[in-house]
């Protein structure tokens, strides 16, 4: 292992990227640490789980060959930590070209019932959480003029439904704050993306009530997700079918959508 | 205390994409410009309490990773640019360290006096010179800009300011100077000029048509010149042109006053006297390619058969790189990298023949090779022998990166084979099992531990740091 202990350093010729995953220690998330890692990021990856944590970092970076992963243990609800666990990795990395934002909790109440606490919660990690470390990236990015930040959002956002208002509420107030981000760091060089996936084969799709359509692997979410990232895209469907029916969604009117049991 | 507070609250603000000068390396890093020695000390201070490690960097003009710190704070020491003390006198200058030789020239130039030793491009700062301990077409004859220091002032990690001279702590005179900022960062530098007795140079310029004779010919003509260097033609591996200076004594030059004022030092700005030259590197990138750069380099040699001599201004004949702006960007997208390898006489040719029909034979040529003539000198980690150097600019590109990267290790291996050495202000992917090899531990071993007496809590760390002394 002695090999493993540091990092390589970048040089012209073997030159790397850096990013951080937040949210990583299972479904996209590891899928697209797994995937960014064989690109030739390297990375560091957070979540609460310390174990989970581990073990996939031990894996990828037995299979990249090289110190690809470290692994960082944090709650995204511990805001306070942010801004020095964020230049901590950021030095052990040596430098960061990007962010990714993955982290989320999923709460549903139950058709007639309500849960603030759940609700608070769905808050404090999808929205307050997230903004805990996209705000200081993003001062960081747009100074630096240089940078990529990939946020999590979900097609929960495009609308308010019957199920799950505080997912609902969350996911949108996370969808607006990228497009905030995106039209204050574009003109700055930085690259913006919103990803918003459908029914992921996840542990967060056990929670769902009622069918899940048109679920995917992780996997087949980590690439597409790499692939706009590269194409430096805006905002992305996974899978790509949830572009046409959010659009249709999105513009029944409400005289119709409030009587509809979905 | 003002410019800690300031960072404390703002450091994300401070966050910014530096690059190497070959544009092929980029490396984020957290900005401070102090502009006192006390505001160097703050900034020692945040980073040991942020576990940030710092660099110095002045111009910015070293091709690897000498003044980079990916994720960490650099130092950029370039707004500290009084020239505090000059005596037009005894030629002693007293320069803090972002005082470019840009500066510094056109300061003692009308006073008749030139810097001893200047590098290739006159923006670099002299913090940036001493710890790369640079040298010149003179590096025969004068040695490095070290051997010209009569004294400096550093602050070290610990707040400590040291006064070095050859006499006074003179281990760390010769190990800071080359020692690429590791041990503590020059906040004013005393140098001595040399005199000149007129703006121009007398310059002798003549054809080689193989590497043996460029470098039997530097050898030869050395001694009667104060100036030499050659230009190879490294893709077909012989062609090349020596230029020899000599300066001109007392009396030599009838205009020699009105030839010292900068007016008649300045490069021109346009070519032709009508395009601005920073547009020229847009009509250079398209024969930065192999079949470009082989035409322009036959064209080249076929007008340099023709022997001549001519007179030409200090500031032209040292400051080449600098007649084309941005020159750099002809490479394109993916910029260059430098390899320069020092070789003793006595293997040069047979190691330089090796490493240039291996670059032919991968396809990866170089696409410009400059000579030089050297003498070994007294610094501690020094890149000098009694023999010549060879600097070859790579373009860098997608498709060609890995296997640059190995023909390079290979390099590096022939190299260090036949008693060779680097300079790290040039040379990128060299290893630090490359460089523990041709350094020797000894040598090592000596820098780690006056490293360790200066900067104790490890907070001076470049990339290049990482890369050649990390375990």
């Amino acid at each position: 292992m002695s090999d493993l202990q540091k990092i390589a350093t970048a040089t012209p010729l073997n030159p790397r990227k850096c990013g951080i995953i937040v949210g990583a220690s299972d479904g996209i998330g590891a899928a697209l640490a797994r995937k960014l890692a064989k690109e030739g990021y390297t990375l560091a990856l957070l979540a609460r789980r310390k174990d989970k944590l581990t073990e996939l970092c031990t894996e990828i970076n037995q299979s990249t060959g090289s110190l690809s992963a470290l692994a960082y243990v944090h709650d995204v609800a511990n805001y306070d930590e942010v801004p020095d666990l964020l230049r901590k990795i950021t030095a052990d990395l040596g430098g960061l070209d990007l962010l990714v934002f993955m982290a989320g909790v999923n709460y549903p109440p139950g058709l007639n019932n309500y849960n603030f606490d759940g609700d608070r919660q769905m808050i404090e990690v999808n929205v307050i959480g997230a903004m805990a470390w996209l705000s200081p990236v993003a001062e960081m990015f747009q100074n630096a003029k240089a940078g990529q930040i990939v946020g999590i959002s979900s097609v929960a956002g495009d609308r308010g439904r019957i199920g799950n208002p505080g997912y609902n509420t969350s996911k949108a107030a996370l969808t607006t704050y990228l497009e905030a981000l995106r039209n204050r760091l574009t003109r700055h060089g930085v690259n913006v993306l919103t990803v918003k996936p459908g029914f992921v084969k996840t542990d967060m799709l056990k929670a769902a009530q009622g069918g899940t359509p048109f679920a995917i692997e992780p996997e087949k979410a980590a690439n597409d997700i790499y692939k706009a990232m590269q194409k430096r895209r805006q905002v992305i469907y996974t899978a790509f079918i949830w572009r046409y029916i959010m659009l249709i969604i999105q513009h029944v009117p409400s005289v119709i959508f409030r009587r509809m049991s979905f | 205390m003002a410019l800690r507070v300031f960072l404390q609250n703002n450091m994300n603000k401070t966050f910014t994409q530096l690059e190497n000068f070959g544009h092929s390396l980029k490396a984020p890093s957290y900005l401070v410009q102090p502009k006192t020695a006390d505001e160097i000390y703050e900034t020692f201070q945040l980073a040991k309490k942020m576990g940030l490690t710092v660099t110095a960097r002045g111009g910015g003009r070293s091709y690897n990773d000498a003044a980079l710190n990916g994720g960490g704070i650099v130092l950029d020491t370039s707004g500290m640019k009084q020239i505090t003390e000059w005596d037009s006198t005894t030629g002693l200058v007293t320069c803090e360290p972002g005082v470019t030789l840009q500066e510094l020239w056109q300061k003692v130039l009308p006073d008749g006096w030139w810097p001893p030793v200047v590098s290739g491009t006159m923006f670099t700062t002299l913090g940036g010179c001493l710890a790369a301990n640079i040298h010149g077409k003179n590096n025969f004859k004068a040695g490095p800009i070290g051997d010209h220091v009569v004294e400096f002032t550093a602050v070290l990690p610990t707040g400590a300011e040291v006064k070095c001279s050859p006499k006074k702590n003179a281990d760390l005179f010769y190990a800071m100077i080359g020692g690429y900022g590791m041990l503590g960062v020059f906040i004013s530098i005393t140098l001595q000029m040399k005199h000149a007795y007129s703006g121009l140079l007398e310059i002798h310029a003549w054809p080689t048509s193989t590497l043996k004779k460029q470098l039997s010919d530097l050898e030869e003509n050395a001694p009667h010149y104060d100036y030499i260097v050659g230009w190879l033609d490294t893709i077909t591996i012989g062609h090349g042109q020596i230029h020899a200076a000599r300066s001109l004594a007392a009396g030599e030059d009838p205009n020699a006053s009105e030839n010292m004022q900068l007016k008649n030092q300045s490069l021109p700005s346009r070519l032709f006297g009508v395009m601005p030259k920073s547009l020229l590197h847009y009509f250079m990138s398209p024969f930065f390619n192999n079949l470009g750069v082989w035409a322009v380099n036959n064209a080249k040699y076929i007008a340099s058969l023709r022997k001549h001599t001519f007179r030409q201004s200090h500031a032209a004949f040292h400051f080449l790189l600098d007649y084309v702006p941005l020159w750099e960007r002809s490479y394109g997208r993916s910029g260059l990298i430098q390899y320069q390898s020092f070789l003793p006489k006595e293997t040069a040719l047979q190691t330089w023949t090796e490493i240039l029909s291996l670059a032919k034979k991968r396809g990866l040529p170089s696409y410009l090779g400059v000579t030089k003539r050297h003498r070994p000198d007294k610094f501690l980690l020094t890149h000098a022998v009694d023999g010549f150097s060879l600097a070859m600019d790579f373009k860098v590109t997608d498709a060609s990166r890995a296997r640059m990267s190995s023909m390079l290790q290979e390099f590096d291996q022939i190299v260090v084979a036949n008693g060779g050495r680097f300079y790290f202000a040039k040379n990128s992917e060299t290893t630090a099992e490359t460089t523990l090899k041709f350094y020797g531990n000894e040598t090592v071993a000596k820098f780690k531990k006056l490293k360790k007496r200066c900067d104790p809590n490890g907070l001076l760390e470049s990339d290049l740091y990482r890369r050649i002394f990390g375990e």
